[in-house]
């Protein structure tokens, strides 16, 4: 089982995100999950998604979680919710920042020794995009870091499920999610 | 002609979007809805699909559940496939005319994405709308993922339909954990999942004016009871022959098996909770850990809750030393209803059993594994001593000091 954590902020897309990971792992005969917690969250309030996968029907509907992989798509939320919860000594972070990964390592101690990669996703998706939604280049990023699929199965398979969107902004993700992979570190 | 809609083998779909595409395919006649959260998104899927043509039916808006209700009662009165969709407070403010839609033996299908009632106010799930319709005289079914949320309106739209049984139906799924959780759904292409229903087969419709009949009328004490015992008779009596057939009508279709009782593990099991909702499946993957570990435990889920499936529950549990009722709403003043339920189905068992109530996830308050394995531990002590060694009912997963009564 593969258990994915998002922090975002509501209408940062990562339930979208989430939903579309779920999409795309799908396609391959895995078994998916993709949730958020709302509670009554207006736009830009912290909140969290999940992804599950496995090759097995999935049966646990508990919204608790020990992720192995962590999304934090808002530079903010390292510091204002604990991004670390519940997570064991093996959990992978990727972190939206403009900082290098040390830097914002030093700047939260809670992330010192920890398996910590940093993105600006709210830039590449600000220059590409043309607006601050982070979560498409976050996918990107966690291809590159995850090695789960060749990243050009993946922008084609994101291409299908941002179908419903104008060309020109499918274009855009596919450049965001490219960037994202190739500038993670 | 409505258009059909081309989907994948396979689609990632939510609970809502699982429920709103089977009412796509099963061609509605009239929706009347007044959207809340979090059955909103079958409405708003509902209202596009017939924006852009895949639907010919006709959706009413309205100024409250009431009223969305009201029109449905009206519509399937009329002579039309009629359904709807609610939750929570949106459910409470239905109520009276569930009572009529039931009473007139009109068939409309309601999906029901359980959430808490009010005061606080909470848009999350627990079960309190679902048992608050328990005595209205519909048949509910509950789903436990959005697949079954899927697959349950086709079996309820063809049990509703049945001219012998002629009763409404409600779909239940959990608020968020199913209706906003997105899943692999298996889909049925446009064709196939309406021929499964059929088509609509009016009986005593308002619009057949060769016939005229008379809808809601009054009856004092000369007439009702009469009225009232035939409608609880068919419920009683009719119901599980059709919905068993249209389970295997729908298993010879799509492989998927459903039961009116859902047992895991329960052949040889010691202890067993017996649950609703998306608990059923993560007991169940607890059970499954307990059962690698040597102990004999099992889960039984309730796919109908209205009929109550006394005969069947009682199979299921023969055999069984410890029962834990996990009720999902609160009982203001009492056990939970499960508890209740399965005390009156048991009782006359002949066997002795320990029955305890557990009661949980008010508000979405998450059920952990950790907690299941607490209660799975309880039940087997309860198992081995033949007696309850806890109190009969704790709320678990609540802050504070231990609450428990009894």
């Amino acid at each position: 089982m593969l258990e994915i954590r998002w922090h975002s902020r509501a209408g940062q897309g990562a339930v979208t995100g989430a939903k579309g990971l779920a999409d795309v792992v799908s396609t391959t005969g895995k078994h998916v999950q993709a949730f958020a917690f709302y509670g009554s969250a207006k736009r830009g309030a912290a909140m969290t998604a999940y992804n599950r996968v496995d090759d097995h029907e999935i049966l646990n509907h508990e919204k608790y979680m020990n992720p192995d992989f962590v999304f934090v798509i808002d530079p903010a939320l390292v510091y204002t919710t604990d991004v670390t919860i519940n997570d064991k000594p093996e959990t992978v972070y990727i972190i939206t920042t403009h900082m290098s990964t040390d830097e914002l390592v030093a700047s939260q101690p809670k992330l010192n020794g920890k398996k910590v990669y940093t993105v600006d996703c709210i830039k590449i998706a600000q220059e590409t995009i043309g607006r601050a939604i982070p979560n498409t280049p976050m996918l990107g990023a966690f291809m590159k870091i995850s090695g789960m699929y060749d990243i050009e199965f993946f922008k084609e398979s994101m291409k299908r499920i941002l179908a419903k969107l104008p060309p020109k902004i499918v274009d855009a993700n596919m450049d965001a999610i490219q960037r994202a992979y190739d500038e993670v570190k | 002609m409505a258009d059909k809609m081309e989907l994948r083998d396979v689609e990632v779909w939510d609970g809502n979007m699982a429920a709103s595409q089977a009412m796509r395919q099963v061609q509605i006649d009239v929706v009347a809805a007044y959207p809340i959260t979090p059955s909103t998104p079958i409405v708003e899927n509902y209202g596009n699909y017939l924006a852009n043509g895949y639907v010919d039916g006709e959706f009413v808006m309205v100024e409250s559940e009431h009223a969305a209700m009201s029109g449905c009662i009206g519509a399937s009165a009329a002579g039309g496939r009629v359904a709807t969709a609610t939750s929570s407070q949106g459910f409470a403010l239905m109520v009276e005319t569930l009572y009529q839609a039931s009473g007139m033996r009109l068939p409309i299908v309601l999906n029901v994405v359980n959430r808490a009632l009010a005061a606080p106010l909470n848009v999350n799930g627990d079960h309190s709308d679902m048992y608050l319709g328990r005595d209205s005289g519909w048949i509910q079914l509950d789903a436990y993922n959005p697949q079954q949320a899927y697959d349950l309106n086709f079996i309820a739209f063809r049990v509703a339909e049945d001219h012998e049984v002629r009763l409404p139906c409600m779909v239940h799924q959990d608020g968020f954990l199913t209706s906003h959780t997105a899943q692999g759904v298996k889909t049925l292409d446009d064709d196939t999942a309406y021929n499964f229903v059929g088509e609509f087969k009016p009986m005593n419709d308002m619009l057949d004016l060769d016939h005229p009949v008379t809808h809601g009328v009054q009856t004092e004490e000369d007439w009702h009871f009469e009225h009232k015992a035939r409608q609880h008779n068919d419920l009683m009596t009719k119901v599980f022959p059709k919905i068993e057939a249209a389970f295997d009508a729908f298993e010879k279709l799509t492989g998927r098996r459903y039961n009116i009782v859902e047992t895991y593990n329960t052949e040889g099991a010691d202890a067993v909770v017996v649950c609703m909702g998306t608990s059923v499946e993560t007991a169940i993957e607890v059970a499954k850990e307990l059962r690698a570990d040597g102990k004999k435990v099992g889960v039984i889920g309730i796919r109908v809750i209205r009929p109550w499936p006394h005969a069947q529950i009682a199979e299921a549990l023969k055999g069984i030393k410890a029962i834990g009722a996990l009720d999902r709403s609160s009982p203001n003043g009492t056990f939970g209803m499960l508890y209740n339920e399965l005390a009156g189905t048991v009782v006359n068992s002949g066997e002795s059993k320990v029955l305890t109530n557990y009661v949980y996830g008010l508000g979405g308050r998450d059920l952990t594994k950790v907690h299941l394995r607490e209660i799975y531990a309880e039940l087997l002590a309860n198992a081995e001593a033949g007696k309850p060694t806890t109190p009969l009912q704790q709320l678990i997963g609540v802050r504070g000091p231990k609450i428990s009564f009894h």
